[in-house]
């Protein structure tokens, strides 16, 4: 990204002075950046998967640049080109027309093929990952660490090359969940839980956001991804748990109410098995809030949820 | 009787301006100034229509006219005034984007919510669906050698549906707010509990409308091709678009039913308190995101075919020469219209499916491309030996080929799951199917407006406003929409109101210029029409074949009769008016006249219309009795027409023979003009036989291309 912004600014320079004027100055906020400039071996992979489709379409798509000019150019009216109004076959046409594309697809599939199961979302990417578990609200973000007893909101802290698990669910509509320097982005649903595992391997702080349009507080609702050595993540789960707050089912309750947050918070203590409650909230009758109260249904609770034997068949 | 009984839930607070008069602000003066554009329009439209004189002609020769080329055109007119305001709507969401680089920008985030769903409902029910189906309406049934559709009445009433639902959703600018959920609507956002008002609803009852209209269009057309070929038109003898218009005509069959059943069940949970949809109570959003694809990718075909119809009838005619590889290109089309229900999925690969079914529906999907790319590599063929002509609408095929290609590679970057978790919802996928759809479709439509037009008409338009409508537009395209692959690669999402990132600016500055150009490129249009109408004497071609056309439309008239053929064709090949003209087959006097039955007009569609608006408009605001006394009074209608007798009428062979002779004495004496002549006024549609490279002289190239 930025060696890229450079001639970002060069190319719309050209057409555009003012806008020069434009230039990225402020570095008070995290600045948006893609999978083009990763910071994990998830969206690394995906960036490198990105470029070889490329390179291989290319194989169709530079013949079209090359032979389009040149055709119109011979057989414009009035060009030295043959006038041949009645020919419209050729089998030898034919079998190169269908088979270069059949084979090209042949090899796409496979890399896809390959590349759809290794970079799996639900596939874990080590032993021992940290387990966060995500509930999307409108219009902000809440993590909580289980095995850390903690919970932070529009505020994601992860520990440098350590598989990070995260399970996710909503509290409210969809939402698609996605931190693009890390990994790609997979939906937050009501009710059922998803999986996406990532790592970064780059200690920073990366933009991760809502993409699925919520309503108004939508376009802001992000929160920065701060990835850190071992050694201070310890340190800060240890300053987080002095947090004087705690999240429980009524703090949960008030956060269910849509608003726009300036401010990460950070909660010292969790209530155990709320997670769980939010799930299970919409197994149950009308009143969502009062049913947020109620017992968990095992059995209805994770229609997605994949089968332990799955990440074993990779 | 209380204000709710009569008026359900509307109230003076529902009218656009008292927005503005309570709460100022730029957001709402924007809306204001929407909603007294509508008004004026139709005051406007009202006040033309009376000084004129012409709400006489309007209703007895169009609104009831069950002719489909009236029908067609109709439909055309639709599509053109959607898209001005669809248009508009994208250049003010542009501005937007660029002014709130660095703060809030000048429009509420409900109000952008509201700009792009309509852009996108707009532009998929109300521009892109008309504007094929109006073509396809025009020129099938004259390619096939046909009278009319099997239906004329059914078409009417398609086409009043449509038009129904067009006026719900300029209703909705004046009267009310629009939904917020975008054209796909997914709930549980568009779910009673997360969106309440009446915007969702305004959106379900459009899309449904137009989707039965579509419907009913899909079954008119699939029958008429079966059913209404003359003799000798076998299905391997039907102009290529004829096979589109086929292809399409099945895909809306299938396709639109899952979408009206998916808006209905979402009415249901919004208006009973079903929980098809809904968060919790066994309802699941997940059932709506595969309904509302297993329409909405087909749909995407439903709307390339006719284009991909339009470039294969444009690029042969231009270049003199067969079309390339027929039977490919109609198997081609046939893969991708089958193919086209088996990659729903690729819509929600992020919805936490295993590897494997992602894998499989990305596959399905990237072996479309290769049927596609089959597909260009046949025009570039037909192009190769041929005599290229460089007319308004080549200029758009070129445009077509060069940027399609890159609009297919970024479709087979999004068909792979990983790099789609990377670039779903961003603004790369929007930057893809504005390429697909723009250059495709958009200007395929364009395309067939220049080709077509003096068929519908008789006079040409005018070659230069063209051009330069397509010199503005092409490169139009190009900077609104290439920035925005870069900006979804670098985590720009879709559908946002405001941005903390300045390095965005530029791209934004970029695509905004873009979205300038396309809007000028629409204003040369309209100069475009505007003074081809004045300059109609100088560019008439009456004699109904001003390119040196080689399918059956362009050996009758233009404009047309109402009975389309005086005497039903007889062919015995492809391209049949380029052999008969080669064989001196063409303009000959049949042996003998006979009468012809027509479809007599009919007031059953347009009140149907009516009926169907005022049955949306009541759902929307809960006003029962209007409910119930327009869903009564639209089967009566239905009702009353199926007690009239009288249906057709005959035009007598006499008068058949009066005017087909004139034509055909017009004909003869008439020179015919060579192809160098084509664009002067020189040209009055009738072709001379080109003599330039004809085969036989021998050119050192030859040889070499005799061995390719």
């Amino acid at each position: 990204m930025k060696g890229i912004t450079p001639c970002a600014l060069i190319v719309s320079g050209l057409l555009l002075p003012a806008l020069a004027q434009a230039a990225p100055s402020a570095d008070t906020a995290i600045a948006n950046a893609g999978f083009i400039d990763a910071a994990g071996p998830i969206a690394a992979a995906q960036f490198e998967h990105f470029k070889t489709i490329i390179s291989l379409m290319l194989i169709v798509v530079v013949p079209i640049f090359i032979l389009v000019p040149w055709v119109l150019w011979r057989y414009r009216r009035g060009g030295r080109g043959a006038y041949r109004p009645d020919w419209d076959f050729n089998w030898g046409n034919e079998a190169v027309l269908w088979g270069i594309p059949i084979i090209l697809i042949i090899v796409l599939s496979s890399a896809l093929w390959a590349h759809t199961h290794k970079y799996d979302p639900y596939r874990p990417l080590g032993s021992d990952p940290l387990d966060i578990e995500v509930v999307s609200l409108d219009w902000k973000f809440l993590f909580i660490y289980p095995q850390q007893g903690i919970a932070t909101l529009d505020y994601l802290a992860l520990e440098q090359d350590r598989p990070v698990r995260l399970k996710l669910t909503s509290g409210t509509v969809m939402q698609s969940f996605m931190i693009p320097q890390l990994a790609g982005q997979i939906y937050t649903m009501a009710g059922m839980t998803t999986q996406l595992n990532l790592m970064a391997d780059r200690a920073g702080e990366y933009r991760g956001r809502n993409t699925q349009y919520n309503g108004d507080g939508f376009a802001t609702q992000s929160f920065p991804t701060v990835v850190m050595p071992a050694g201070q993540f310890d340190a800060w789960v240890r300053d987080t748990r002095q947090s004087a707050q705690t999240l429980d089912l009524s703090t949960y309750q008030e956060l269910l109410k849509p608003s726009i947050e300036h401010a990460p918070r950070y909660y010292g203590s969790v209530e155990s098995g709320l997670f769980e409650r939010v799930l299970g909230s919409f197994t149950g009758g009308h009143e969502h809030a009062k049913a947020a109260s109620a017992q968990p249904s095992p059995g209805h609770e994770q229609h997605l949820q994949h089968t332990s034997t799955k990440g074993a068949e990779q | 009787m209380s204000w709710e009984t009569i008026f359900g839930q509307l109230s003076w607070d529902s009218l656009v301006f008292s927005g503005a008069i309570k709460h100022p602000s730029t957001s709402e003066f924007v809306a204001s100034g929407a909603g007294s554009i509508v008004i004026l329009g139709a005051i406007g439209v009202v006040v033309l229509l009376t000084v004129m004189h012409w709400w006489k002609p309007l209703w007895r020769d169009w609104l009831t006219s069950v002719d489909h080329k009236k029908i067609g055109i109709m439909y055309i007119v639709i599509a053109l005034v959607m898209f001005l305001r669809a248009l508009i709507e994208a250049g003010v969401m542009r501005s937007q984007q660029l002014a709130a680089a660095d703060g809030a920008g000048y429009l509420s985030a409900d109000h952008f919510g509201q700009l792009f769903t309509t852009h996108g409902t707009i532009m998929i029910f109300f521009v892109a669906m008309p504007f094929i189906t109006g073509l396809m309406n025009y020129v099938m049934p004259l390619q096939i050698g046909a009278r009319d559709v099997s239906f004329p009445l059914l078409n009417a009433i398609s086409l009043m549906l449509t038009a129904a639902g067009a006026g719900l959703i300029m209703v909705s600018l004046v009267v009310g707010e629009f939904s917020t959920g975008g054209w796909s609507g997914y709930p549980p956002y568009t779910g009673i509990e997360f969106s309440p008002g009446e915007g969702v609803d305004y959106w379900i009852w459009s899309v449904t409308l137009a989707s039965i209209g579509s419907t009913l269009t899909g079954l008119n057309f699939a029958v008429t091709l079966y059913k209404q070929r003359c003799p000798g038109m076998s299905m391997f003898r039907m102009p290529l678009f004829c096979w589109t218009t086929l292809c399409t005509s099945i895909l809306m069959i299938f396709a639109m039913a899952p979408l009206t059943v998916a808006t209905i069940m979402l009415a249901l949970d919004r208006y009973l308190g079903f929980h098809f949809f809904t968060n919790g109570d066994g309802g699941n959003m997940m059932n709506f995101a595969n309904l509302f694809w297993l329409f909405g990718h087909p749909e995407v075909y439903i709307l390339l075919l006719p284009a991909l119809g339009v470039w294969s009838e444009v690029v042969s005619t231009f270049v003199g020469k067969r079309i390339y590889g027929y039977t490919s290109l109609v198997y081609a089309t046939m893969c991708i219209a089958v193919l086209s229900f088996g990659v729903w999925l690729h819509h929600f690969f992020t919805m936490g499916q295993s590897a494997n079914v992602n894998a499989i529906f990305g596959i399905a999907t990237m072996i479309i491309g290769i049927p596609t790319g089959v597909k260009v590599y046949d025009w570039i063929l037909t192009m190769y030996r041929g005599r290229i002509r460089i007319t308004t609408p080549m200029l758009f095929h070129i445009n077509f080929l060069l940027t399609f290609v890159l609009g297919g590679m970024t479709g087979i970057l999004l068909a792979n799951p990983t790099v789609d978790f990377q670039v779903h919802n961003s603004l790369f996928l929007i930057a893809h199917f504005h390429n697909m759809i723009i250059p495709g479709v958009l200007f395929g439509m364009f395309a067939a407006v220049q080709y077509w037009f003096p068929k519908a008409f008789g006079f040409r338009l005018h070659e230069g406003w063209g051009k330069a409508a397509f010199w503005s537009m092409a490169p139009g395209f190009l900077l609104a929409f290439f920035p925005l692959y870069w900006l979804g690669m670098n985590g720009a999402p879709r559908r946002t109101v405001m941005w903390s990132d300045p390095s965005f600016t530029p791209w934004f500055a970029l695509a905004m210029l873009g979205a300038a150009l396309l809007l000028l490129g629409t204003v040369f249009l309209l100069v475009q029409i505007a003074v081809s109408i004045r300059q109609r004497r100088q560019l008439n071609v009456l004699l109904g074949d001003p390119w040196d056309g080689r399918s059956l439309e362009w050996s009758i008239p233009s404009p047309p009769p109402a009975w389309n053929f005086s005497v039903v064709p007889h062919v015995d090949g492809r391209d049949a008016f380029t052999e008969a003209k080669k064989t001196g087959q063409a303009y000959r006097s049949p042996a003998a006249y006979s009468d012809i039955e027509v479809p007599r007009n009919s007031m059953a569609a347009p009140l149907i219309g009516v009926f169907s608006f005022t049955l949306a408009f009541g759902l929307v605001w809960h006003i029962w009795w209007l409910v119930v006394f327009s869903f009564v009074a639209a089967w009566a209608v239905v009702i009353a027409r199926s007690f009239v007798s009288q249906t057709t009428e005959i035009i007598p062979a006499s008068r058949v023979e009066a005017e087909h002779e004139a034509f055909l004495a017009a004909v003869r004496a008439t020179p015919g003009v060579t192809r160098d002549l084509e664009m002067s006024s020189k040209n009055r549609g009738k072709a001379a036989p080109d003599r330039i490279g004809q085969p036989g002289q021998k050119l050192p190239d030859d040889v070499l291309e005799s061995a390719l």
